[in-house]
């Protein structure tokens, strides 16, 4: 029974769900926090173990395995089914999101520890509820279910960035989070009803074979792919819809690690990984998916250079990263942008939290409020600089081969200029990865450049903190381990020049780093005038916020008048004259009544007297 | 005589009647043109029912009497009240319901 992995699936989906209603609709327990978050980690953990039990019990299979349940019955079969589809994706992106899950949970009792008790409690329902609905995206087998569940997530999300809704950035983050994804998921929703128009069901399988037997008409199919691929691009930051990710790091640290950095956002790289065949078919849109991938990875890169904040650096990293993932799937090799997806999971979960360990102890996002914190804060320097080695891309951390593979597979596509866009945002990433590194946790504190904010003695975080750090240090570095010794099959074969190209692109920058920021040899004032344009586009986010803002204002605001000015005077006005006219006419009608009892009568006698005189000339 | 002298005979009751009920501005003088507008009638049911042989006639006219008598007893009720409460009996004076 439990090595089934289709039950073991269910377990790990229906867990978080039950800690969910039941801390949801126990008030006693919600308020009371720390035991509400005991119990969903003891649900997180056995859902955990599941994912575990079932990865290594599928792994064998190659076959995807399933359950399904009639949902939306019709008279011609269920319209609409749910259930768990478990293969060989579903199943690793299961234990991503089972483990950090579990481990931001664990986290999250330390670094929320000064949290009012309702506050925590809330806070763990919609952990536990993020963790159903992410898993529930994972193993969805129809399209139907992915996007109830992908809404669902948008909601978790919006509803933990506002966790601190007191503060009106935060409300505000959260609200602009809402709303950009939500404008890419008009699109998938569009997406999806066009799909079932064209294929009859929303079934993933039923409609892959149609897929591949050729079933699937190719007229309009590219405006289907097109808009699934705009829901993917508001959830995963795809340029230009990116400008919600960093704004949204306004929310907790734990939860930018959970949902902004390892799971959520890489739900939109996980449903193009998920629907590869059926862009397969329409390599326009593919391409479209590749530049767009490489444009978000590059403008990315540059912004995550100039951002003082901690957590924003490394949120325009994530966006960097999505880009990666994404070019890749453009060039046709989903399975490396994949790859990336896992490896990219877990370091910057680890990047994320090591982030909120140093925010925990500095009280502070400000990376020149930072220095020196290599030395009181030793684990978290440690695990922090393993999580950048990865995202750089050196051999032997996770990051390496999954990076080199998204390289080879843009390159073996015949994208030239992405490629080289990818190779330059490689470079800007192990710079301004390592500008972070070598102001925060080397040199020394310079207090007069900072916000001057007192910072009492930082130290090393608890062991519930620094735990799911090394935890997730030494995953990334197996992982590194591993795929350094065993290289996967490759489905194509990169140029010999690639592995040590893209390995010398990172060392450039992490040199450059280390010039600028720890010897300073090259001043980062000569590097700011020599880059003065840039800096200042990138130092405005590339005027995309202005620009939404001026979309928002002049066009949005206009018509909103003209409706409101159509609506006003020329629908109000109908009714207006219409309701006047009643009026004007009940006021003379009503002098008809005098009241006096002898007028009725008399109206009485002569109408009858009329009407026999009439019915007798019609007779 | 004809059936057709009493039929107008009738008519003409009925005639005064309405007028009276209509130009009285006195609340009894329309009681009085309402009974004579009945009794018109009555007169209408006795001359039919005695020239076709139906005595049916006579019977409807004796209930129609009879409710005559209840239906004024009820009117000047109603008058005597509306002069104890409004202090008149004139029917122009009572216009609560004009629009």
């Amino acid at each position: 029974m439990l090595s089934d992995p289709v039950t073991l699936a269910l377990i790990a989906l229906l867990l978080p769900a039950a800690a969910f209603v039941i801390i949801g609709t126990l008030p006693p327990l919600r308020r009371s926090g720390r035991p509400a978050a005991y119990f969903s980690i003891a649900c997180m953990l056995g859902a955990f173990s599941a994912a575990i039990l079932g990865w290594s019990a599928g792994r064998g299979a190659a076959e995807p395995v399933r359950a399904v349940w009639s949902w939306l019955p019709s008279a011609a079969g269920p319209f609409a089914t749910v259930g768990v589809l478990v293969d060989a994706q579903s199943s690793a992106m299961l234990l991503l999101v089972t483990l950090v899950a579990l481990l931001v949970q664990v986290y999250s009792t330390a670094y929320l520890h000064d949290e009012p008790a309702p506050a925590l409690g809330r806070y763990y329902a919609l952990q536990s509820l993020f963790a159903f609905s992410m898993m529930g995206v994972v193993l969805a087998p129809t399209m139907l279910q992915l996007f109830i569940c992908w809404e669902l997530v948008g909601v978790c999300s919006c509803l933990l960035i506002g966790f601190w809704y007191r503060k009106p950035e935060a409300a505000r983050a959260a609200l602009k989070a809402f709303w950009v994804t939500k404008a890419g998921d008009v699109g998938l929703l569009i997406g999806i009803v066009l799909l079932h128009r064209t294929t009859g069901t929303f079934d993933l399988l039923e409609m892959r074979q149609m897929a591949e037997s050729g079933l699937i008409p190719l007229a309009g199919l590219s405006l289907i792919t097109f808009c699934i691929y705009l829901g993917a691009m508001g959830k995963s930051a795809q340029f230009p819809l990116h400008v919600w990710l960093p704004d949204a790091m306004e929310g907790p640290t734990p939860v930018s690690a959970l949902i902004h950095a390892a799971t959520m956002v890489t739900a939109g790289v996980y449903l193009l990984v998920r629907l590869e065949w059926l862009f397969a078919l329409t390599p326009d849109v593919l391409a479209i998916v590749a530049w767009i991938g490489a444009l978000t990875a590059l403008l990315a890169a540059i912004l995550a250079c100039v951002q003082n904040d901690i957590k924003r650096v490394l949120a325009y990293s994530t966006v960097s990263q999505l880009g990666y993932m994404m070019a890749a799937i453009g060039a046709g090799f989903a399975a490396a942008g994949f790859l990336h997806l896992l490896t990219h999971g877990i370091f910057k979960a680890l990047l994320f939290l090591g982030a909120g360990a140093v925010i925990h102890a500095v009280h502070s996002n400000d990376i020149t409020d930072m220095g020196g914190l290599a030395r009181k804060m030793p684990q978290t320097a440690i695990t922090f600089l393993i999580g950048t080695l990865s995202l750089a891309g050196i051999p032997l951390f996770a990051g390496f081969v999954s990076k080199e593979e998204i390289l080879g597979a843009v390159w073996t596509g015949g994208f030239v200029v992405p490629f080289a866009m990818l190779l330059l945002a490689a470079f800007l990433t192990a710079f301004y990865m390592f500008r972070v590194v070598f102001l925060a946790f080397f040199g020394s504190r310079k207090p007069e450049a900072g916000s001057g904010k007192p910072v009492a003695h930082p130290h090393d975080a608890p062991f519930v903190m620094t735990g799911p750090l090394w935890l997730l240090a030494l995953s990334a570095m197996a992982i590194g381990i591993y795929f350094t010794m065993h290289t996967p099959e490759a489905e194509f074969h990169p140029p010999a020049w690639l592995a040590p190209a893209a390995v010398g692109v990172a060392a450039a920058g992490i040199l450059l780093a280390w010039l600028t920021y720890q010897r300073q040899i090259v001043s980062a004032d000569m590097l700011a005038t020599l880059f003065a344009p840039i800096r200042a586009a990138a130092e405005h986010k590339f005027w995309l916020d202005d620009i939404y803002g001026a979309i928002y204002r002049y066009a949005l605001l206009a018509f909103s008048r003209v409706v409101g000015w159509v609506d006003r005077y020329l629908v109000d006005g109908v009714l207006n004259v219409v309701s006047a006219w009643t009026l004007d006419g009940g006021d003379y009608l009503r002098r008809i009544q005098t009241g006096k009892v002898q007028d009725y009568v008399w109206a009485l006698a002569f109408g009858l007297l009329g009407l026999m005189a009439w019915i007798g000339v019609a007779w | 005589m004809p059936l057709s002298a009493y039929l107008t005979l009738a008519a003409l009751v009925f005639c005064i009647g309405l007028f009276g009920t209509v130009t009285r501005r006195n609340t009894v003088g329309i009681l009085l043109g309402i009974e004579l507008m009945l009794n018109a009638v009555n007169i209408n049911l006795v001359a039919f029912s005695r020239f076709r042989g139906i005595d049916v006639g006579m019977v409807f006219t004796l209930f129609a009497i009879c409710i005559t008598v209840a239906e004024v007893a009820l009117g000047l009720a109603i008058v005597i009240l509306l002069f104890r409460t409004r202090r008149t009996a004139t029917a122009d004076h009572v216009d609560w319901l004009k629009g």
